[in-house]
């Protein structure tokens, strides 16, 4: 094991850590959106949107990012829509993840009783009310465990973006051992470097889960 | 031209060998699955004992599996054991290695959350009407299990071919792959192979994924009573 070398690649893991970190974020917060929206058009069982946002569901849940990244980067310029590596990436992770989130807020929905629905509108609030102040903040709570486990989820796929020729962590290790054949350094660093991410992460959800349980809300 | 790109599929043995490509990467995830079920079983079962140090040694093993992604693991084992160790793997024995310990860690967490949803008055009965330990697993614990379990194992299915994609990036000639050496030896015919052929493999996927996932759906509906 060869510290210094360690040390001199460290800048370059930490600039590919922050270019996964900000890759993650951007597609965790579109597929938050994307879940939200599908849950809703689900429960609400909007009529046309409902099986569009269903077949959507299914073709996410059933193919790999990996072949999705493929077809967006390599394949759709071929029929003249061009998009950049970092777009074809967070399409991808936000198509992917739409779909998980939306499964985790679905638990969330379901979860929300009648009774609390029809007080709400007893009390004269439109439905659009509802949604917002009663439906939605306690579905949120009690689906926050999975959409924390769907986080850690897309951040663990976004290791495959290399493939597309994305400069994030796995691309940094392969360049290095390419280059220097400092194998056991860099894939150390790999690791290392997804802990730094992962496991914080990991640990707050295990705690979180833990508190949420106490909630209970009313049960 | 843009219409005849569909054609690229076609021709020759492109159709053939892109399947060929396909049960590649079926292969390493079947034969993975396997070997997880026959690890993650006993795994599971020993995860829910009551000696901590061995619940303990289980649990850092199921969070290492988990937290680090496989594509890392795969890195590991294809470049870092190698070096390490000396010995040379091909990528698809890697791949099996890899997906297998994945495939373990996931299907013993299965089994356990199966094994302890149970009511803990079954064990307790069998207890008390004299049964040994085997026994009650054998006769109680094993076959409620499996009904709660069965659906997730066939969803760890789909899980386990969906990643086996990845296999593409240690090496293995898989159908994405093949897939890439079809595209470029028809670049000059069809320039817009690469649209097809893609958009083929994503259909391909998709078609051995949804019936399997939803067959575990309607299981899960029918066994929830």
């Amino acid at each position: 094991m060869d510290i210094d070398f360690i040390l001199e690649i460290s800048s370059l893991y930490l600039e590919a850590g922050k270019f996964t970190l900000k890759l993650a974020f951007i597609g965790i917060i579109l597929s938050l959106l994307i879940g939200i929206f599908c849950s809703l058009v689900n429960y609400y069982k909007v009529k046309f949107l409902k099986k569009i946002v269903n077949w959507y569901i299914e073709l996410s849940r059933n193919t790999p990012l990996l072949i999705q990244l493929f077809f967006l980067y390599y394949g759709l310029p071929k029929v003249g829509i061009k998009l950049g590596a970092f777009t074809c990436a967070v399409i991808g992770l936000a198509f992917l993840g739409g779909s998980y989130m939306a499964e985790a807020f679905r638990g969330g929905l379901e979860a929300v009783s009648k009774a609390q629905i029809e007080a709400g509108l007893s009390l004269g609030l439109t439905k659009a009310q509802v949604t917002r102040y009663i439906i939605f903040p306690q579905a949120l709570a009690v689906s926050i465990p999975s959409i924390g486990a769907n986080a850690i989820f897309i951040i663990k796929e976004t290791s495959i973006v290399s493939a597309i020729s994305l400069k994030d962590l796995m691309f940094v290790t392969k360049d290095i051992i390419g280059i220097y054949y400092k194998t056991n350094e860099a894939l150390l660093m790999l690791v290392v470097a997804y802990l730094i991410i992962l496991l914080p992460l990991s640990l707050l959800l295990t705690y979180v889960e833990r508190r949420l349980r106490y909630a209970g809300f009313g049960n | 031209m843009q219409d005849l790109g569909i054609r690229v599929l076609i021709e020759g043995n492109n159709l053939y060998r892109l399947m060929g490509g396909l049960l590649v990467t079926v292969k390493i995830a079947l034969i993975s699955v396997i070997i997880s079920i026959i690890f993650g079983i006993p795994f599971g079962i020993v995860m829910t004992s009551k000696n901590k140090l061995l619940r303990l040694v289980c649990r850092a093993y199921l969070e290492a599996v988990r937290i680090i992604p496989v594509m890392v693991w795969l890195f590991i084992f294809y470049f870092g054991v190698p070096k390490l160790t000396g010995i040379h793997l091909a990528g698809d024995v890697v791949s099996v290695i890899v997906f297998s310990i994945w495939g373990t860690a996931e299907m013993g967490d299965l089994v356990r959350g199966a094994v302890t949803s149970l009511p803990k008055h079954q064990k307790e009965s069998g207890k008390a009407i004299g049964l040994t330990n085997v026994q009650i697993y054998r006769y109680i614990i094993i076959p409620q299990s499996v009904r709660r379990l069965l659906p997730a194992t066939i969803n760890l299915v789909t899980r386990m071919i969906k990643t086996t994609s990845l296999v593409v990036l240690i090496g293995v000639v898989e159908v994405l792959k093949v897939g890439q050496q079809v595209i470029e030896s028809f670049v000059l015919q069809s320039p817009s192979a690469s649209f097809w052929v893609y958009g083929f493999i994503f259909f391909l996927y998709f078609i051995i994924c949804y019936p399997i996932s939803i067959f575990s759906k309607k299981l899960e509906l029918r066994w929830k009573e």
